[in-house]
């Protein structure tokens, strides 16, 4: 019998169980008290072996029956105390503990959502999903039991073992004798069983990442045939993750084995030893029934700190994976940054009319790229004037998508400013912002909700007629012939509707809330050459008294915009009407017509050619 | 040989008290008479039994480990291979987000139940059955006394297990709906921002999140009743049997020892109860997921492999193109409306057909039941004569490769994207792939080129890019039939010329079919099929049907006047 001690746990591991406090201290009162009554009730069990001692050296020996029945109600009583005692503990638990990991789930839920999306490119949502479930999961277990319960166990076990010592001096010695090589091996046990729990949460991690790819891309895997590969490589990380789970069984079945073999020796010598004294009237027998009986109450507690400890390494392992995504900071909103405006700028407050979209010298490249790769946009300077349409064209890759998305601040400019009528987009809070621009997306995503949420999400608090006006700009007829008309549940989790479809949803999104300033990222890519001209008749007018940026690929969409520029490797080259940039820049020219020509796009003379044209039309 | 390793672990473990018992009533008296042996056994007795059942109990630990672990790997693989082997309008009525949590949520719990509780249980069974056996043989009496506790701890584990399965499945339906609304959020994190939904997401998340809560607590009180009412019988029941056992050894019919070691097996007795209580938990947890994993393992393919596949037979005329004829086909969807009225079409080996007509008219349908996405409501899709229903899937999926609109990437680098057209091209092959398509030039720009990961399905690399390693993998797979479904809508006018030239060489002598919007595709056609509302309503060659005054030609108009 021994005491294996929780000041044994690694300080890291210690550590990043603290910073669970936060959300623990909402509901410490009941914890405290539920692991106050376990404390109690656990003791209970220990009184009763000296009730036990009582009867037997006592009323036993005499042939007292009065004696008899008043320790057996003794022990009844002590009994419904402890039974009451430890279902209270839980009742006191149940509620606060599901309250803390749904707290935490909200947390990380909330503080993903407004992570940078550079953020997301970077991490599998599988791997985000697997800390949002079964690491809370097991932090919530963690809290009802290894928690309380290392706190319980090393009490009890050292409640018990100075009763022990009180009965019998050298008999509890002997129980004490294994204590010091116990702490040792569970000191050891569990630096390894952190390093492999990690390993097996990780593991867990990217299989459901493959899980989700095979879902996500379940067309493509079926069109090439591939389920057998794709399999394969699930079994291999399936089995990847087997030896690691039996690695972790290894090094469980080993302390299991020493925290059970240890104790049990030290009490079999005592027996012996205790036999002994008592032939020799040393001892009586109640003492030694009861010696027993304590140490035997007391291994349910040595022998479960084992799997108590590596639980606690586990829920340290899913604390720390939880905190590693909590930890990356939110985006820095205006307030925190100083607010000092540079002189020579237009005061706070702007007239109406206003002064467009204007980039200054906005260079961009992304926050985990090596600090010497080209930048993905460099010193891009752009006017959109109030009401004006600017057409972006470039070949694929050039970056249109990339500045498209710097202007809601989906990404932040890594130098140079763009302005919202004079005003610095980086000190206009970002909901605001958001609200002043509407964007449509390449690609279109819905939600699971209905078209009119869907649509209406675009502007919080608009009617039914913005709704029908949004849905009749984007050509959305075809919504009156879904089931329920707009009322639809469409998403992942409602009808799923075809690419132009989804698109035109998404460009009545945009339109919906008449926004001071719209991005559409090729808006019109997925539609019928017939839909696509109505829909270009209807977002003319919307677009007349509109700030707007349209990435075109085709010439009709281009046609939507008063003036059109051209972006090549990162950089603005040229800026005109249309016609002008289909005399002056032959690499526009080629885009637009897809005619054979001799070089290839981005070259310096080409460069140069439309360096011309900028200069006059961007002022 | 687990369950064996158990019973020799628990064998062990148990004789503790009856060693005590015999120290005590033979141990004591011996010793007093100067006879060692007794003691010498009993030490050495107690010494053996503790070495056995730490060995014991490290061996099945391993044992059990490695079956449970066998169990999961197969369960994990066969959720996964099924939903796989589904059809592709299973997964558009399933969403992604439930799939993911049968196969780790409702995986995690039964991989509780297996590796904890179902240990568990045996443990707590055999050492019921031990126990029993040792009392009942200690002293009948006082066996049978506890043996008839055993009659409410029963009617207390069913009372539970009732009640806790409602609870339990609500649970799981809870944590799937947060699931779902977590996923979906990750994935869409772009218009999330954009439209500033994070409030209204917090909100509804809150929601669902909170459901949860409510059922999770509501398992843990149910769980908290157990354990109250099972220790209110056992300690009833410990109480009674001190009571009657002093009573008889203070009378003289029972020794001491016997006595003692009743009480110290009553101990280890209802020790396990609330393990038990864990074991119901994980148990119940695990039979909601299972009803769900088995739900979804009883959804049947829609689209089954075939039972007696058919080869297809060899080219002729030293081309890979081969014949497609939809012979009488219609389609309709299970939920009702038809969406392509019974047709015939012949497509020749070797043409390239291209496919106009509006939104809805039902191309993308045709598409899929060519590509055997979904199996035809009437009617049969031939491939040179061989119903695609008979024949073997590896097989189907080599003659016939679809590239779609949606670019999907899986993580992984470029050259691997590719690959995935044929995964045992060499690295030759993939450049050549991509070049002819023209989609090195962007890839040697990448950072690592060939090598580069597109992490998060492909957040760096552009729609159009995108595109264009899909062409590359299409290409790569050499098939007999190309289908190619809006595949250029995200290209640049010269990035789809390229692959139009591109094209031209690769279907060369293959069977072609084109959907696309942009009339250009036209160019490269032999023949136009033009679809309104499921029915094709023009079917010709292009420089036919543009001289004439059909819907294409006006659609021709339209799209050259659009490209002024």
């Amino acid at each position: 019998m021994s005491e294996t001690d929780a000041t044994t746990k690694d300080r890291s591991s210690v550590r990043a169980l603290l910073r669970l406090w936060p959300y623990v201290r909402p509901v410490r009162a009941r914890l405290f008290s539920a692991a106050f009554v376990a404390i109690v009730a656990s003791c209970l069990s220990l009184v009763f072996p000296l009730v036990l001692k009582w009867m037997v050296d006592g009323p036993v020996t005499d042939g007292d029956p009065g004696g008899v029945w008043l320790g057996a109600l003794a022990l009844l009583l002590l009994g419904i105390v402890e039974a009451v005692l430890f279902g209270f503990r839980r009742w006191l638990v149940a509620r606060p503990l599901s309250s803390v990991e749904a707290a935490m789930r909200a947390d990380l839920f909330r503080h993903l959502q407004r992570l940078p999306v550079a953020f997301h490119d970077r991490w599998p949502s599988g791997q985000l999903l697997s800390r949002a479930t079964t690491d809370l999961m097991l932090l919530r277990m963690f809290l009802a039991f290894p928690l309380t319960f290392l706190l319980v166990n090393t009490t009890t076990i050292l409640a018990g073992f100075v009763i022990l010592l009180l009965q019998d001096w050298s008999l509890g010695v002997v129980l004490l004798a294994p204590v010091v090589p116990l702490v040792i091996l569970c000191s050891l046990f569990e630096s390894k069983y952190s390093l492999v729990a990690r390993q097996a949460q990780d593991q867990v991690g990217d299989l459901t990442t493959v899980v989700e790819e095979g879902v996500l891309g379940i067309r493509i895997i079926k069109g090439f045939g591939r389920h057998r590969s794709q399999a394969l490589a699930f079994r291999a990380l399936a089995q990847r993750l087997r030896a690691t789970e039996l690695g972790k069984a290894r090094l469980l079945a080993g302390i299991w084995a020493l925290v059970m073999t240890i104790p049990e020796l030290a009490i079999g010598a005592a027996l012996v030893l205790g036999t002994v004294q008592v032939a020799d009237g040393a001892l009586s027998a109640g003492t030694l029934v009861a010696f027993l009986s304590t140490a035997l109450a007391l291994r349910w507690p040595v022998e479960s700190m084992g799997f108590l400890l590596a639980m606690s390494q586990e829920s340290a392992t899913a604390t720390e994976r939880f905190f590693e995504v909590m930890d990356v900071q939110e985006e820095a909103e205006p307030s925190d940054r100083p607010t000092a405006r540079q002189a020579g700028e237009e005061p706070p407050g702007l007239p109406e009319s206003g002064d467009g979209l204007r980039f200054e010298g906005v260079s961009f490249r992304y926050p985990d790229a090596e600090p010497d790769s080209p930048a993905v946009l460099d010193r891009i300077d752009l006017h959109i004037r109030p009401g004006e349409t600017m057409a972006l064209v470039g070949a694929t890759g050039s970056g249109k998508t990339t500045l498209t998305a710097l202007v809601p601040r989906l990404h932040e400019v890594t130098s140079g400013r763009i302005t919202l009528d004079g005003e610095d987009i980086a000190l206009i809070p970002r909901p605001r912002l958001r609200e002043l621009v509407s964007v449509a997306f390449e690609e279109p995503t819905l939600f699971s909700a209905s078209v009119a949420e869907n649509v209406l999400m675009g502007a919080e608090g608009a009617d039914e007629e913005a709704l029908s006006r949004a849905l009749d700009v984007a050509q959305a007829g075809f919504v009156g012939a879904l089931p329920q008309g707009a009322r639809t549940e469409v998403g992942e989790q409602g009808l799923s509707l075809s690419g132009g479809q989804r698109q035109r949803l998404a460009l009545a999104r945009a339109v919906v809330g008449r926004p001071r300033f719209l991005v559409l990222d090729d808006p019109l890519s997925a539609l019928d050459v017939h839909t696509e001209a109505l829909v270009e008749g209807a977002l003319r007018q919307v677009l007349k008294d509109t700030t707007a940026l349209v990435v075109a690929h085709r010439p009709s969409t281009v046609m939507l915009a008063d003036r059109v520029a051209l972006i090549s490797c990162g950089r603005i080259t040229a800026v005109g009407t249309h016609q002008e940039l289909l005399r002056g820049s032959e690499e526009y020219a080629w885009l637009m017509s897809g005619a054979e020509r001799d070089r290839e796009p981005g070259t310096a003379e080409d460069t140069e050619a439309g360096a011309d044209v900028v200069e006059e039309s961007v002022r | 040989m687990a369950a064996l390793l158990l019973l020799l672990q628990q064998a062990a473990a148990q004789a503790g008290p009856l060693l005590v018992a015999y120290a005590i009533d033979r141990g004591v008296p011996a010793f007093r008479t100067g006879d060692h042996g007794p003691l010498i056994a009993i030490g050495a007795g107690y010494a053996l039994c503790a070495a056995g059942s730490g060995g014991f109990q490290y061996a099945f630990i391993r044992a059990s480990a490695r079956i449970n672990q066998d169990v999961l790997l197969d369960l994990r693989g066969r959720i996964f291979r099924h939903a796989q082997a589904l059809s592709v309008d299973f997964h558009e009525r399933y969403t992604s987000g439930r799939l993911i949590s049968r196969s780790t949520t409702d995986v995690e719990s039964l991989r509780e139940l297996l590796s904890e509780g179902l240990q568990e249980l045996i443990g707590v069974v055999l050492a019921f059955v031990y126990i029993s056996a040792m009392l009942l043989w200690l002293d009948l009496g006082l066996g049978a006394l506890a043996v008839l506790s055993f009659v409410p701890l029963y009617l207390l584990v069913r009372l539970y297990q009732r009640r806790a399965a409602e609870v339990f499945g609500r649970r799981s339906t809870a944590i799937a709906a947060v699931i779902v609304k977590f996923a979906e959020t990750m994935n869409g994190i772009r218009p999330v921002q954009a439209f500033r939904r994070e409030r209204a997401n917090d909100a509804e998340f809150r929601v669902l999140n909170h459901r949860h809560e409510r059922s999770n607590g509501d398992a843990l009180l149910e769980m908290a009743r157990y354990v109250v009412g099972s220790r209110l019988v056992a300690n009833t029941t410990v109480a009674g049997i001190v009571l009657w056992g002093a009573y008889r050894v203070a009378g003289g019919t029972l020794a001491l020892g016997v006595l003692a070691a009743a009480v110290l097996y009553l101990r280890r007795l209802y020790d396990p109860i609330d393990r038990l209580g864990m074991f119901l938990n994980s148990y119940q947890s695990a039979a909601a997921s299972l009803e769900k994993i088995a739900g979804l393992l009883a959804q049947t393919p829609s689209v089954p492999e075939a039972e007696h596949p058919r080869p297809l037979p060899a080219t002729t005329g030293g081309f890979p193109g081969r014949e497609v004829v939809f012979d009488g086909v219609s389609f309709a969807y299970r939920t009702g409306g038809e969406v392509l009225p019974r047709f015939d079409l012949t497509i020749p080996a070797g043409q390239t057909v291209a496919v106009v007509g509006s939104t809805g008219a039902g191309k993308s349908t045709l598409a899929k039941l060519l590509a055997r996405f979904y199996d035809p409501t009437d009617g049969r899709v031939l491939l040179d004569g061989v119903d695609l229903r008979e024949l073997d899937t590896p097989e189907l999926r080599r003659g016939v490769v679809m590239v779609t609109q949606e670019a999907f990437l899986f993580s992984g680098t470029v050259a691997e994207n590719i690959a995935i057209g044929r995964p045992e091209a060499t690295r030759e092959e993939i450049v050549e792939a991509a070049r002819a398509i023209g989609a090195h030039e962007f890839i040697s720009g990448l950072p690592d080129g060939y090598d580069t990961d597109v992490r998060k399905r492909g957040g760096r690399i552009s729609a159009g890019q995108r595109q264009l390693v899909a062409f590359a993998r299409a290409l790569l797979a050499d098939p007999a039939v190309l289908i190619l479904d809006e595949a250029t809508s995200s290209l640049d006018i010269p990035g789809e010329r390229a692959v139009q030239r591109a094209m031209d060489t690769v279907l060369h002598g293959r069977t072609a079919v084109v959907i696309a919007h942009r009339l250009s595709t036209v160019e490269i056609a032999d023949r136009v099929l033009v679809m309104e509302h499921g029915r094709v309503v023009e079917d010709g060659a292009p420089a036919d049907l543009i001289a004439g005054t059909g819907r294409f030609a006006g659609l021709h108009r339209a799209w050259r006047e659009s490209l002024a």
